[in-house]
């Protein structure tokens, strides 16, 4: 059965076209995606991200359970409302799937993980709780709005209740506050985001979500489907589950290895494997491309490398640059004069530094 | 549907239009429709002038953001012209479908085949079929 977000009924009255996305009906876009990724590069665009699944986790035990489900090292959260993007493994150092937690106080975790691996990442987790004593709990009550953009900050500030606002103003990057609008609706804000772009993304009662959703309109903000989401983060190089990396690739093939944290003594899920592997050598690693060639970078393109074949990973069209832009993965080693097949006709590619594209510019190289 | 249809076209099931132009020419393109569900075109890779092309086949290649779709030609014979502005205007398709967004004129070898291409009325009944 398909899933609808509180915010379905108001996407369609702003004339979105709708699609299945991982099992939801969502917002490809709402006439033109390429301006809407504009409008979040030059302004503020806001996005329905009801459907990704946020996770409390409560407990004593509860840090000490993600220095073991977590790749990456909760201890470097210290002060709370802070956040840290990492993965979860399997045994075999297999990407279960990417996280973000937000570290509210000793007793008290947040998780926001993708909306298409709900099921198996609920399975994991509250498996992997059990011997903690962790209380696991799905957030289904809470919708989430994604506001980015140079000017997204200000419109979301401007609706926030006159006490909350110098704080949520000072709230720095990757970290959390909870605030209340200014009808006094509770708020979790947190200055994150999958755009490469400035802004907040809002977790709220879903009773709520409307009027605040209606409320960014008519401060200027202009909605934005999964269509430009994904162009926008494409191009400020994060990946995205499922397609760059799965639980059959570790972070270390997935341009992920800055994430783990192989610090001293702690032994989380996956960390012998991928100990094992970078032992023996990495044997395959992603990389960045850009084409000057007309045409456009797709999922599933074979790569042509010095060390053998690869793959596109994610592949598009980049507004921002005027050009294809892809995540490929290929053969460890130095990638030499990289070509791509594209129905048979092999095109250049030039290998580059991810991310392509940060806070409206194109990165060093990018544009050659 | 907002975008009228018009009367003077021919049109493929997989959303090509083909109009003729009455010296046994064939003007061809994809259709309103097609390019709503493409959304915005970016890229288009079009036939060389001289190729000979067969009913059904697929002649040109048009990509949105979203995706690569192929375009097949609803008549044989051979292209004798081009639109190249879409080289650097590809959204022109989504502007005008029927107009300036034009792909590519084919001279029939075989003008028979007009006649098993949909009409509009028919088109549009299967694009409102599509839709439920």
């Amino acid at each position: 059965m398909t899933r609808k977000t509180v915010l379905n009924e108001t996407h369609r009255a702003l004339g979105a076209k709708m699609v299945d996305f991982g099992g939801w009906d969502m917002p490809i876009h709402y006439g033109s995606q390429i301006d809407e990724h504009h409008q979040v590069r030059r302004d503020a665009g806001m996005f329905d991200v009801s459907h990704m699944t946020v996770v409390d986790l409560r407990g004593p035990r509860v840090r000490e359970f993600l220095r073991r489900l977590l790749a990456n090292s909760v201890d470097r959260l210290k002060v709370p409302g802070k956040a840290l993007y990492s993965c979860m493994l399997n045994e075999q150092g297999g990407v279960i799937d990417d996280l973000i937690t937000y570290y509210m106080d000793e007793a008290f975790f947040r998780l926001v993980v993708n909306a298409a691996t709900r099921d198996k990442d609920l399975a994991w987790i509250g498996a992997q709780a059990q011997p903690f004593g962790v209380e696991v709990s799905e957030r289904a009550d809470l919708a989430m709005i994604a506001v980015q953009g140079p000017n997204a900050r200000e419109r979301v500030i401007g609706l926030l209740r006159e006490a909350d606002r110098e704080v949520a103003g000072r709230l720095g990057r990757f970290a959390a506050i909870e605030v209340q609008a200014a009808d006094g609706t509770p708020l979790f804000l947190a200055r994150t985001g999958y755009t490469g772009e400035d802004g907040f993304e809002v977790a709220l009662p879903e009773g709520a979500a409307v009027a605040f959703w209606n409320a960014l309109l008519e401060a200027g903000v202009k909605p934005a489907g999964l269509g430009a989401r994904d162009t926008l983060r494409l191009e400020a190089g994060m990946n995205l589950y499922g397609q760059d990396m799965d639980e059959t690739t570790t972070p270390w093939e997935s341009g992920l290895g800055w994430t783990v944290a192989l610090d001293e003594g702690r032994d989380f899920i996956g960390r012998a494997a991928l100990e094992a592997q970078q032992a023996a050598g990495v044997p395959r690693q992603m990389i960045g491309l850009v084409m000057d060639e007309k045409g456009v970078l797709r999922h599933g393109q074979k790569v042509l490398a010095a060390g053998g074949e690869g793959e596109i990973l994610s592949g598009t069209f980049s507004p921002t640059l005027g050009k294809a832009i892809a995540l490929a993965r290929v053969p460890a080693g130095e990638p030499g004069q990289v070509k791509v097949d594209i129905r048979g006709r092999q095109m250049p590619v030039r290998v580059v530094k991810i991310p392509f594209v940060r806070e409206g510019k194109a990165q060093p190289g990018v544009l050659a | 549907m907002s975008s009228e249809i018009p009367g003077d076209l021919k049109f493929l099931k997989s959303h090509e239009w083909a109009r003729l132009e009455g010296n046994g020419r064939v003007t061809v393109g994809i259709s309103d429709h097609a390019q709503g569900l493409l959304g915005d075109l970016v890229y288009v890779e079009l036939p060389n002038v001289g190729d000979t092309v067969e009913a059904g086949a697929a002649v040109a290649v048009v990509e949105s953001v979203k995706a690569a779709s192929d375009v097949y030609s609803p008549v044989s014979g051979t292209i004798v012209e081009v639109n190249t502005d879409l080289a650097d205007k590809p959204e022109t398709i989504n502007e005008d479908a029927y107009g300036e967004g034009w792909l590519f004129v084919v001279e029939m070898s075989d003008p028979d085949q007009l006649a098993e291409l949909l009409s509009p009325d028919d088109y549009a009944e299967l694009i409102a079929g599509e839709e439920d």
